[in-house]
């Protein structure tokens, strides 16, 4: 009975084996592609989440677009410049730029996509980027003129986002934007079944030329192990990954490529200077100066990162060793502490949300027992997504470990926090007239030398002043089989590249 | 007959319970549909562009104005419509359930053929060493958890074999059955396995204590023969407790394997449910609860009327 029992278990796993097959693709100009979070809606004007942005980026094109080097090139305009004054940005758009309804892109769509997003009630997530337009001129089809209310550089960077894209007038007109996705970018969405799978069709019409697949599938695999274990079949061409545990086991794999790019975003702990007693300057240096950035990336990330200072723009960022405190310093966070009051130490929570980032848990763990070594007793509360944005937005916290996005400009990255008049202020809960000025000065300044200088500065204040504590940057994966071409991987973490990839047989 | 009349009688109370609880709960959980589809970005929202998204994604109205047109809308057979996916929330659901109803009935089916029979062939072997090893393969199968043992699978395929089913794309059992079978098979076998272990330890004791009863002594020294004392006399009456896990393990399983359909991709309830609580897309979740609240009901309502045929002793609804 014992041996037929296990007979009949193991013909039941072998036919399964043998039914499960992996069938691979035929269809050698479709790319077929994974994630393990899909994009939450089609209204790119509303979208923030990450896999939204990655999907809309691929229908829809903004003015402007920003390379892997982070400089601005086209997209739907071929050419723009702004006034001396700086007060007026003028931009020339394609003339073979289309919908892909087949109608021409003109200027009455870009100031139309303009005046929705500056419509308090769209919602726009994008619209405290676009204040500084106090009106739009359209002298021609092919020509935008944007009146601005003060000289403001960053906004041409804010414009490369896909939160700025331009939409059919019309389509705002029959109030169709989220449900119906005509774009002018290099694929149509065919069918999209959320939480499931999104069909792309080239668009044959694209401006930027053909494209290098007749399309692209997407499917949601919620599990990462699972997206490795279906490209280690042949099933799935291109991946995106999150989590470093699953893409480090990548170039394990023969056949397999890990493209991996550091990105602008940063790991941070967020301390909330409006509570005790992070209100003392020292307590918060004390923290700086016990925390060991590249333990935390070690441990929590497997070393795959680059600790980080405030700014993450490559060509703006400041080594940071010769920022406040980056060499762990423990002695110094005893003596700050005590010069505080605190040489006790004192209890506080930190908040993470549960897998994002995968590594929220063990940053929290790493930074627990460092600030142990200085009597800070932290009592780590891991939540949802949705429940710590709650917390994090009503600034409700000690303590959070944050994955914050970055942006190509300095300004626009940082203005919601580091201004006073930033709409996030109430999370940083820190400003002081030298940001508040600095930040001000970044945004007029068209020299590029100079602008460097004063975020150069900026930074290092911040860094001093320590509100929060900058831990690393992290790199953005994708996954790839060898016999794909094309990719370019960029820190903004686009896969606008796909648009020319190509399958080699 | 009555029996059967009053318990569906009760059947709208319970909803109408389950109703109020899903549509508290779910909205006593910090956060909102602004915050899931903006994230830390909804900090940059200015209290009129707040309003504007609160009125479409309908949150604006109080509570018990909200309640009151969700249930007035399920009196009309309308359950509203998801903002996820743009559609009526029933339609939805029914995609998604055949999916789950079959992993749940395949996984059953696996548990019980693997598992009654090794917890008979336990309790007639009471004691001895092949009794010691089922036990502990079923205490392995009900200690190991499934995302263990989903990813293990899936490793071990993909890795050893260079094979695994196709994942991303589901293929319903009425368009292409073999694809279906080779897409399910493996999920069930996941979930069939902890299930098995159940059946086979409750169907060991239950056979056991059969076994030991005054009737089953009697058949014995009239003559039955071993085989005929084991599955005519003693069997019928130790399914009774296999059939109450099993009402109970298939009713959770009609609500949606969420970890397995999540490693394997799967389409089904638990998945949906999960994501329409991440994205906090109130009228999917309060009807994808209600809907399963209601399968349950009926679960229950079956293994009940089972009891009675399987032992003429019981009469439901007699005290």
């Amino acid at each position: 009975m014992a041996r037929h029992l296990t007979r009949t278990l193991l013909s039941g796993i072998t036919v399964a084996a043998m039914l499960g097959v992996a069938v691979v693709s035929a269809q050698a100009a479709t790319l077929h592609m994974a994630w393990s979070q899909d994009a939450t809606g089609l209204d790119p004007h509303k979208q923030t989440a990450f896999s939204s942005l990655r999907l809309l980026e691929l229908i829809y094109e903004p003015l402007v677009r920003v390379d892997a080097s982070l400089q601005i090139i086209p997209a739907i305009a071929t050419s723009w410049e702004f006034s001396k004054d700086g007060k007026e940005l003028t931009f020339k758009l394609d003339s073979k730029a289309k919908f892909q309804d087949g109608t021409a892109v003109t200027s009455a769509d870009v100031k139309a996509s303009f005046e929705r997003i500056l419509d308090e009630k769209t919602g726009a997530a994008a619209r405290a980027n676009f204040l500084s337009i106090a009106g739009i001129d359209t002298p021609d089809a092919a020509t935008v003129v944007f009146h601005l209310s003060q000289p403001d550089v960053p906004i041409l960077t804010a414009m490369s986002d896909v939160n700025a894209a331009i939409v059919p007038a019309s389509e705002i007109k029959a109030g169709s934007i989220g449900t119906k996705a005509v774009g002018s970018g290099p694929f149509k969405l065919d069918k999209w079944d959320p939480n499931a799978k999104e069909v792309l069709k080239a668009n044959k019409d694209w401006a930027g030329g053909a494209t290098g697949v007749d399309g692209i599938e997407i499917s949601v695999l919620p599990d990462e192990a699972a997206i490795l274990a279906a490209m280690r079949t042949k099933q799935i061409d291109f991946a995106l990954l999150n989590d470093p545990l699953v893409a480090t086991l990548v170039p394990k794999e023969a056949s397999l490529q890990l493209n991996r790019v550091p990105v602008l975003a940063y790991h941070v702990l967020q301390l909330n200077p409006s509570r005790k007693p992070m209100t003392e300057l020292k307590v918060r240096q004390a923290i700086s100066c016990a925390i060991d950035r590249q333990e935390v990336l070690d441990t929590a990330s497997l070393g795959e990162g680059k600790v980080t200072g405030p700014l993450t723009i490559p060509a703006l960022a400041t080594d940071p060793t010769q920022l406040f405190c980056y060499k762990r310093d423990v002695e110094k966070a005893k003596k700050l502490m005590a010069e505080a009051g605190f040489a006790d130490g004192f209890s506080a929570t930190v908040i993470g949300a549960t897998g994002e980032p995968p590594t929220a848990a063990a940053e929290a763990q790493v930074i627990q027992s460092q600030l142990a070594e200085i009597g800070v007793k932290l009592d780590i509360k891991m939540m949802e997504l949705n429940v710590y944005v709650d917390a994090w937005l009503k600034g409700d916290f000690d303590m959070a470990i944050a994955l914050n996005g970055g942006r190509a400009d300095p300004y626009t990255m940082y203005n919601r926090y580091w201004t006073k008049a930033g709409n996030l202020q109430k999370v940083a809960n820190y400003i002081d007239d030298t940001l508040d000025s600095q930040m001000q000065q970044g945004r007029a300044e068209t020299d590029p030398a100079k602008r460097k200088a004063i975020f150069a500065d900026f930074e290092k204040h911040l860094a001093e002043m320590s509100p929060w504590i900058w831990l690393y940057t992290s790199y953005s994966y994708t996954a790839q089989q060898k016999n794909i071409a094309g990719f370019v991987p960029t820190p903004t973490g686009t896969l606008f590249s796909l648009s020319k990839v190509t399958i080699q047989q | 007959m009555n029996y059967l009349m009053r318990r569906l009688a009760t059947f709208p109370l319970v909803l109408l319970g389950v109703s109020i609880l899903v549509f508290v709960a779910i909205r006593m959980v910090p956060g909102d549909s602004i915050t899931a589809m903006l994230g830390t970005e909804a900090g940059l929202l200015t209290p009129a562009q707040r309003d504007s998204l609160a009125a479409y994604f309908g949150i604006d109205q109080p509570w018990f104005v909200q309640y009151w047109r969700w249930i007035g809308g399920i009196l009309q057979g309308n359950f509203g419509v998801s903002v996820t996916y743009g559609r009526p929330v029933l339609d939805v659901i029914l995609e998604r359930f055949p999916l789950t109803l079959e992993l749940a009935l395949l996984s059953m089916v696996i548990a019980l053929a693997v598992g009654m029979p090794a917890g008979i062939y336990a309790a007639t072997h009471n004691e001895k060493r092949s009794d010691l090893g089922v036990r502990i393969v079923a205490m392995i199968g009900q200690s190991t958890p499934s995302f263990v043992l989903g990813l293990l699978i899936i490793y071990t395929l993909s890795a050893g074999f260079g094979v695994l089913p196709a994942m991303g794309e589901f293929a319903p059992l009425w368009q292409d059955p073999l694809r279906n079978l080779s897409q399910l098979i493996l999920p069930a076998i996941t979930l069939g396995f902890a299930f098995a272990a159940s059946v086979t330890r409750i169907s060991r004791s239950a056979m056991l204590d059969v076994l030991s009863d005054d009737y089953v002594r009697t058949a014995r020294s009239k003559g039955a023969s071993a085989r005929s004392v084991i599955w005519r006399h003693a069997l019928p009456n130790a399914l009774i407790p296999v059939v109450t896990l099993s009402g109970i393990e298939f009713g959770y399983l009609l609500g949606g394997a969420v970890i397995v359909e999540q490693i394997y991709a799967l389409p089904g309830l638990g998945r949906m449910v999960l994501d329409a609580i991440l994205q906090r897309d109130y009228a999917l979740v309060q009807g994808a609860v209600l809907f399963i609240a209601f399968n349950f009901m009926i679960v229950n309502l079956l293994v009940d009327l089972a009891y009675v045929a399987l032992d003429p002793r019981i009469r439901l609804g007699e005290s």
